[in-house]
């Protein structure tokens, strides 16, 4: 059987008395879109800050390309190729769409110790920094400030940065949140449109758009996965419709 | 070709440098050597202020220790001619060595702090080497140490005259401005500027933030003692007095009055300080009471400092 992307084992993590994570399993193949899903509080960007090393799990072993990366700090993490997205929208405010783009570029070509040559002159970078802006659509608005474009397309932004590290596992965090329906529809034709090239882990509040982008799916409750399945199966569980989809889906 | 600088700031500045260029000259024919005294220190003050710059205005480190630096630098020049060793290029890499070595050290743990506490760790390291000179009897403890001789140079690089003095600091301001300049359109002066704003989300994208933003204290650190080199020659006398808080607190005043986090606010910050302090004690000896009223106009109603008006300027052309 083929090594998955990500495998985390026994993922436990306490906040004083809270359990958060709770001998939480969790695996990723080569290429697939893996969604979570649970209701608020059951610990989803809990998850994802831990995968992403922003929290230290209590106990537990996260594996990336077989290699055990618990230990490693965020940044080692981003630099082995597992890119975040972040729920609550987080770039750089007053630079450039462009420049921030630029930054996740930056953050995956080597080290930064070079204090001579300007990056405005640097077109392999702005190069590679329009590709991904390009590819959410954001290409005739890269000299905006961060500040001064809309939400939809903050978030927008999150998923170019997050693509512009060229990372091998892209963690979404809800990047639909707090977005109009036009603007969700965009960012699942985007996501749509990496399907099948990127392995992604995709947290989201929106059933019809996780209906719609993932292979698998699991169901989180109270920091424990309960079940983890192909979407359709997912859809009939009976358990999972009383645990989470509930009154809207039963 | 373009000849004219692009925008109003930029007209200004040039100006500025300009004038800074032949002050020596000027100040010979109207006969007023005292100014150019006070605009050499203003200028060793300005590069003192755009090593802060760097890491206050760019970086977000609002360091209270800067001004530890400057003394540094200065017993650099001062403890060796004590021992009768002039030698200029032994004070400089004397410089170098020490005040790069206190900020690896202090900074190493300052930056593990941020905001307040960040402020409040500086302050202490200053405070530190305040006292430490202070009790040092050796070298004149509170009533500091006199310098005979300047520190000696090549004949061609000698600051021996006031005015070779002053072209000395002219120069490392030139250099300084540029290699700042440089340095923050680089890689490394990005990840700077992206730190100050968002430092998880910097360290999400592969950036482990705390080398870049140690490598970039230590920096300020050597510009700042170079400062304290070039104020041990000029003043030749230096006592602790030079690396207390308030000085420190001045270096602030300098970068906010210009504009922090612009390339040319502390240059004309420090201009518009040694001006105030120069004018308004002249007026009257409560020139302190005037001067925090001003600052307090500044940072209610003045944004963005000198350099904020004269960009307001640059974008009104632009429309008009």
């Amino acid at each position: 059987m083929n090594q998955p992307l990500l495998e985390v084992t026994d993922l436990n993590k306490n906040f004083g008395g809270i359990i958060a994570t709770n001998r939480l399993y969790l695996s990723v193949e080569q290429g697939q879109v893996h969604a979570v899903i649970g209701p608020n509080g059951a610990g989803k960007t809990t998850l994802i800050s831990q995968l992403s090393g922003q929290l230290k799990p209590t106990s537990g072993r996260i594996d990336f390309e077989g290699r055990n990366i618990t230990g490693f700090s965020t940044a080692r993490r981003a630099r082995a190729g597992l890119a975040r997205s972040f729920q609550i929208t987080s770039v750089i405010m007053p630079m450039t769409l462009l420049e921030n783009v630029m930054l996740a570029v930056q953050g995956s070509d080597g080290h930064s110790f070079r204090f001579w040559s300007s990056v405005q002159r640097d077109s392999a970078m702005i190069d590679a920094a329009m590709k991904s802006l390009v590819e959410v659509g954001l290409d005739d608005r890269a000299d905006r400030i961060a500040a001064q474009v809309s939400h939809g397309e903050r978030r927008q932004l999150e998923v170019a940065m997050a693509l512009a590290m060229g990372p091998k596992l892209l963690l979404l965090d809800e990047p639909m949140a707090g977005m109009g329906s036009e603007e969700t529809a965009r960012m699942v034709e985007i996501l749509s449109g990496l399907k099948g090239d990127k392995a992604i882990l995709l947290i989201e509040h929106d059933m019809d758009a996780v209906f719609s982008l993932a292979d698998s799916l699991s169901v989180l409750v109270n920091g424990h996965i309960i079940a983890t399945d192909t979407v359709e199966k997912i859809r009939n569980n009976s358990d999972v419709q009383r645990a989470y989809l509930g009154e809207e889906h039963a | 070709m373009r000849i004219l600088p692009k925008t109003v700031s930029a007209g200004v500045y040039t100006g500025f440098l300009a004038l800074l260029a032949i002050a020596p000259w000027i100040f010979s024919v109207i006969d007023e050597p005292f100014y150019l005294d006070l605009l050499s220190r203003g200028l060793i003050l300005a590069i003192a202020a755009l090593s802060l710059n760097l890491i206050l205005g760019y970086g977000g480190m609002v360091s209270l220790g800067h001004a530890a630096y400057l003394g540094i630098g200065a017993y650099c020049v001062g403890i060796p001619a004590y021992y009768d060793f002039y030698n200029g290029w032994l004070h400089l890499g004397l410089t170098v060595l020490v005040s790069g070595l206190f900020a690896l050290v202090t900074g190493a743990i300052c930056l593990r702090t941020k905001g307040v506490y960040f402020i409040m760790i500086t302050l202490a390291f200053s405070q530190m080497v305040y006292f430490t000179f202070v009790s040092l009897e050796e070298y004149g403890g509170d009533d500091g140490l006199v310098i005979y001789l300047r520190s000696e140079f090549p004949t061609w690089l000698s600051m021996e005259s006031p005015v070779a003095l002053y072209y000395w600091i002219f120069t490392v301001l030139l250099i300084t401005l540029f290699f700042i300049h440089r340095l923050v359109h680089a890689r490394f002066g990005r990840v700077i500027v992206g730190s100050r704003f968002n430092e998880d989300r910097m360290q999400s994208l592969g950036y482990s933030t705390y080398r870049y933003r140690l490598t970039c204290y230590v920096i300020s650190g050597v510009i700042c003692g170079i400062a304290g080199m070039l104020l041990g020659n000029f003043t030749s006398f230096i006592s602790p007095e030079m690396m207390g808080w308030t000085r420190s607190g001045e270096l602030i005043f300098m970068v906010v009055i210009g504009g922090a986090g612009t390339l040319f606010g502390p240059l004309v910050g420090t201009a518009a300080f040694v001006f105030l302090e120069e004018f308004l004690s002249y007026i009257t000896i409560y020139w302190h009471l005037i001067f925090g009223l001003m600052l307090i106009a500044l940072v209610l109603f003045g944004k963005g400092g000198i350099h904020g008006w004269l960009s307001a300027f640059d974008r009104k052309e632009k429309r008009g």
